[in-house]
Formats: structure tokens, sequence, C-alpha cells
């Protein structure tokens, strides 16, 4: 089958520093993944074309790219599933990662998020076994996140590394997570007080769920994240904008059904966090102004009293 | 047609022009809106009470699924957020049936039960899978030729792809296209269009919450956009509320409007700026309209 790529080029020795986009017609089986299109370019098309990839069976994580603006494993992505129709294909470095050359990324800022965390296990007793025994069930826990193969995907298509590169990332943040619920280690509460107060950390994640679409091995980074702030908030880590404002979403449900979006910020801010409040007023004011206000009586939902119920329930 | 309405709690709250607007556009299109249906229903959680407690989150979407199916109606949402989160709660339940019968032994003292059978859907969608786009085309009297508009999803209207129903509706993946591709109206194409708003960390980063609506708008603009449109009232109050004040924070004047889905379906029907509540908004419309011969 024919298949048109269009790749970005870059090369760091280009007097002119700028990159390029490049086209390929290239003839290719059918069965044929990205990664196999790839290669020909560079076999038999262009030799100057600089890729990474190694065991082309989606476990080494090497060969990470931006297929039709997604990060995705090119030697799992099959033409057919990018292209149905023939068309074009796009193929591009990873984001929010530096691009040595063509399609090769620098692997620093992902191994250097991961470092934050302090990715190995810490525990605070030598057995007299010799060693560390975890329950099945314990381990079967943590098999989405061991499932990483460190491709850096997810990183690739963060919108909060996209603004700010002090994110610690999904990648490194699942990562944390399996420590954080691993038995075996000592410092869970270390972790979780560094994760939830340090900048950068799990409350600064958006949830837009990019990383959730684009791991390939379901990890499902995101939800770590969320489990993570589940943690810290039940550990007594309260004092966050981000404690606060999940701490006043679950109230409002639960004593009215539904949310007051008036003092929604006020909660999240606290009662006496003046110099946060303060900059509410022009917001208010201009929603005021074209009719935008919540209402400032916030009424139950009929039947409050069902869903009242089911929040005790819970609670016990 | 006859839907159970659940207008979520910001068309409710911080967006009424969303919920107005939405009922114009409907009593136009001749979809019927059971108002009361989902009168008892609760908030979905917003994937923030979640953060806290996903089963309770899932055991209300639960009970506002069976609301719906009690009323024996199809389920409406004009909100991505709310779409999102009763999607995964829902793909969680059906996914796994002892799952399901523990959540619904928390419904069973209200005498309520979620058969699995209520599946919310988005106006968005169901305009392009219910009512159909050629009728829809065929019932409107504005053209909006000549208008340049961004799509804005939200995440979670694409995302995840698996709850949300991709795979076996891929006319999904550009409805906000095909939408104003339909009104005749130009779609400027943008990488953006499917990121984060930056709404959700408003309260907790609003530095990176600013920088994401700065970016979107600026590159929207910078495509040559008139205006934006969205089908998610969360990312409105962020690209609309906070526009100036990310402007500011990179030295610019953005000034450009963000319609609702409702708002536009509504220009290109007919009805008029005042009664869409386009005059409701923080970036004011008045360019946009004039360049339709329209007053806000």
């Amino acid at each position: 089958m024919n298949v048109n790529l269009k790749v970005k080029r870059f090369d760091p020795a280009d007097s002119t520093g700028g990159s390029w986009w490049q086209e390929y017609n290239i003839d290719i089986h059918q069965d044929s993944t990205v990664l196999d299109a790839l290669i020909h370019v560079r076999e038999y098309e262009d030799t100057s074309l600089a890729l990474r990839c190694a065991c082309r069976a989606s476990i080494c994580g090497s060969c990470g790219m931006k297929v039709n603006g997604s990060a995705k494993l090119v030697c799992k992505t099959r033409i057919v599933g990018v292209s149905p129709n023939g068309e074009q294909i796009t193929v591009e470095p990873m984001g929010n990662q530096p691009v040595i050359k063509d399609l090769v990324v620098s692997l620093d800022t992902f191994f250097n998020q991961v470092k934050r965390v302090e990715p190995y296990m810490q525990p605070d007793f030598i057995p007299d076994s010799g060693e560390y025994i975890a329950s099945n069930e314990s381990m079967e826990n943590l098999l989405t996140a061991m499932n990483c193969i460190m491709c850096g995907c997810c990183v690739s298509d963060c919108t909060v590394l996209e603004v700010d590169d002090n994110f610690i990332g999904p990648a490194a943040l699942a990562k944390a997570w399996r420590f954080v619920d691993d038995p075996r280690d000592s410092k869970k509460k270390d972790r979780l007080k560094d994760l939830n107060y340090e900048d950068g950390g799990i409350w600064d994640c958006t949830r837009c769920m990019q990383c959730v679409e684009v791991c390939p091995k379901g990890v499902n980074p995101m939800e770590r994240i969320m489990e993570l702030r589940d943690q810290a908030i039940e550990i007594g880590f309260t004092n966050t904008n981000g404690a606060r404002h999940a701490e006043a979403v679950y109230g409002d449900v639960g004593h009215s059904g539904w949310l007051d979006e008036l003092r929604l910020p006020i909660k999240t801010f606290g009662m006496f966090n003046f110099k946060e409040l303060i900059k509410l007023i022009p917001i208010g004011i201009k929603s005021q102004l074209v009719g935008k206000r919540p209402p400032i009586f916030h009424k139950s939902i009929p039947g409050v009293e069902n869903i009242r119920k089911i929040f005790e329930r819970y609670k016990n | 047609m006859k839907y159970a309405f659940y207008p979520g709690c910001v068309a409710r709250g911080a967006c009424p022009e969303l919920f107005v607007a939405t009922v114009e556009v409907c009593k136009l299109l001749g979809i019927d809106l059971d108002h009361d249906a989902m009168k008892g229903a609760s908030c979905t959680g917003s994937g923030v009470l979640q953060e806290k407690n996903q089963r309770l989150g899932d055991t209300l979407n639960a009970r506002n699924f069976a609301l719906a199916e009690r009323s024996n109606l199809p389920l409406m949402t004009i909100c991505s957020t709310c779409q999102g989160v009763m999607s995964q709660a829902r793909k969680r339940m059906l996914d796994d049936p002892k799952y399901l019968a523990e959540i619904n032994s928390e419904l069973a003292e209200e005498g309520l039960e979620y058969k699995g059978i209520a599946e919310p859907r988005h106006l968005l969608w169901i305009i392009l899978e219910d009512y159909g786009v050629e009728k829809f085309k065929s019932k409107l009297v504005k053209s909006l030729n000549g208008l340049r508009l961004a799509p804005f999803y939200g995440c979670y209207l694409v995302r995840p792809s698996d709850a949300l129903g991709f795979k076996e509706n891929i006319e999904r993946e550009d409805s906000l296209e095909r939408i104003i591709e339909a009104v005749d109206a130009e779609v400027v194409d943008f990488s953006g269009k499917t990121l984060c708003c930056g709404f959700p960390i408003l309260t907790i980063n609003e530095k990176n919450s600013m920088k994401m609506v700065a970016k979107h708008t600026t590159d929207a603009k910078g495509l040559g956009a008139d205006a934006m449109v969205t089908p998610c009232p969360l990312c409105h109050l962020n690209l609309d509320g906070f526009q100036s004040k990310a402007g500011k924070s990179i030295g610019s004047q953005i000034n450009l409007p963000i319609i609702h889905l409702p708002q536009l379906l509504g220009l290109a029907l007919g009805i008029s700026p005042e009664k869409l509540r386009l005059n409701k908004h923080i970036v004011s419309t008045k360019v946009f309209l004039s360049e339709l011969a329209l007053q806000p």
C-alpha cells in the first residue's frame, strides 16, 4: 500500500537552527506499523532521518512519537489505524521534551522528574528471612503503575507541562503512587507530604486525561494522581486549596445536592484568606454587571434528603 | 423527540445564559425538554468529589441515571464536564456487574435501580446523531457565512475516548467542526481545541490556569478566529471570565468572544442575540455580532 508520511525534521548542526517538515511517499505492506514505515524511509529513502527504537514489540518504550498530533509508541501503531483511507500521516517528536535530532528527544526531562519522587523502596527494617514479603493482593494493586515502560508519551502530551516545566508530571507521579501504596515502604507519610505541598505536586494536575488517553500500557497516571490526593487528604494534609476545594464540593453536594458556585471559591481559599479573597472582587463585579452571578440564596434540590442519606451511609 | 433534561450546576449557576439559549434553541427545533424528570438529580461530582470518594460519585450518577430511566426518556446534558463524569461512571458500572449491583443496593431504599439503559448524551451529539445534520440545516434561516470560528471541546467531551463511545460513534471526534460547517461558518482549526482550558486549577494554580487561557485564545485569534465556540460551560467560565486577566499576564488585550454551543445554533436559527443572552458575557460579543449585522 502507498503511504504518505509528513515528518518533522530537526538538525542541530543546521546553521539556520530551525525545524522543517519533509514528506515521504513509500510503498509498504498493508499490515505495517508506523515504525515499519519510518525504518523503511531510513533504509531506502533518506539515511539522514534519526529515530529511536529497539524492541519493536511495545516493551522497551523507546519509540514514543507524536502521530497525527498525539503521542504513541509507533511500533504499536498500525498504519491502517491512523490512516484508514490513505490519509497523510504526520509524525513529530514527542512534546515537552527537548529534541536532539528529528524524532529523537532527550530523556533527561523525563528521568529528572522521576528522580524527584525517590523511585525506590525505602523500608525501615531488615527482615530476618532476608527478603521483604508482600501479599499477592498488594502487588496486584500496584500492577497498573508497574506496567509503566517509561516511554514518555504521557509527559509528551501533558497539558500542565506545556505551560509549567516544574510540574512533576504524570509518569513520575504514577511512580510515586507505586511506592506510596507499597506495604513494604516506610516513607508513605513523608512522600505524601512532599507531593502534597511541593510546587508542581499532585494538586497541579488539571485532570485533563491526556495521560490516560495516550498511555500505551494502561497505567492511567491521572487515576493514580487522584488516589494520591485522596490519600493525602485522608492522612490529614488538608491545608491546600485543592484539598479545601474537594472538601467544599463534597460538602455542597452532600448538603444541597448541587454546587453553590457563589461560595465555592470562598470555601476553597479559606474564609480568612483575605489576600486571595480580594482577588475575587473584580470577577465578582464583572459577573454581577452582566448578570452571570450564581444565585445568592442556594436552594437544595427536591428530595435532597435521599442524597444526604447516601452521604451518611458512605461516611459510616 | 423528547429528552430528560439534565442542565448541570453551571447552567443553573454562573452561566444562566447557557440554560436560556438551550431552551430557546430546543423549542425552535422541536426538541421537547422534560424539565421535571431530572428535578431531583444531583451534581455529578464534577470529577472533584471523586477525588475524595469515587464510589460515592458513581452512586450519585447511578441515581441520576435511574431517575432518567424512570421517565423512560433519553438523557440530555449540555455540559462537557457532566458528560465526561457521567460516561466514566457508567462505564465503570457496566464493565463490572458486581460493582453495579453493589451501587444499586445503595439506591434500593429510595426504590431506584440503574438498569444500565440510560446513557447520558450531550446536545452536540444529539443534534448530529438523533436530529440529523440535514434536518438541522433545513431549519436554518441565518447564514453565518464569513464567520471564522475556533472549536473548543472541553477535555471531558473527548477523553477518555473509550468511555465516551468514540469507537462506536467515530463522528464524535469532529462533532463541533461539523456543527460549525453546518451553520455555514468557517472552522479555525487549532491544536489547542481538545486541550485543557485551565478551569480545574483556577483556584489551585492560577498562574498556570491563566497561561492556558492566554495560549488558547491568542492561538485561535492569531489564526483569524472571530470567536470561539464551546459545548462546556466550565471552559466558558475560564476562557470568557478570566480572558482579560490572562491577557494582562502576557501584556495584551485578547478580546475573543467565547460562545456557548446553543448560542451558535440559535444565531443560525434566527433567534435574536438578546434572547440568546449574548449580551451576558464578560468578553463583549458586540464586534462579533456586528459582523453578522446583529446587535447584542
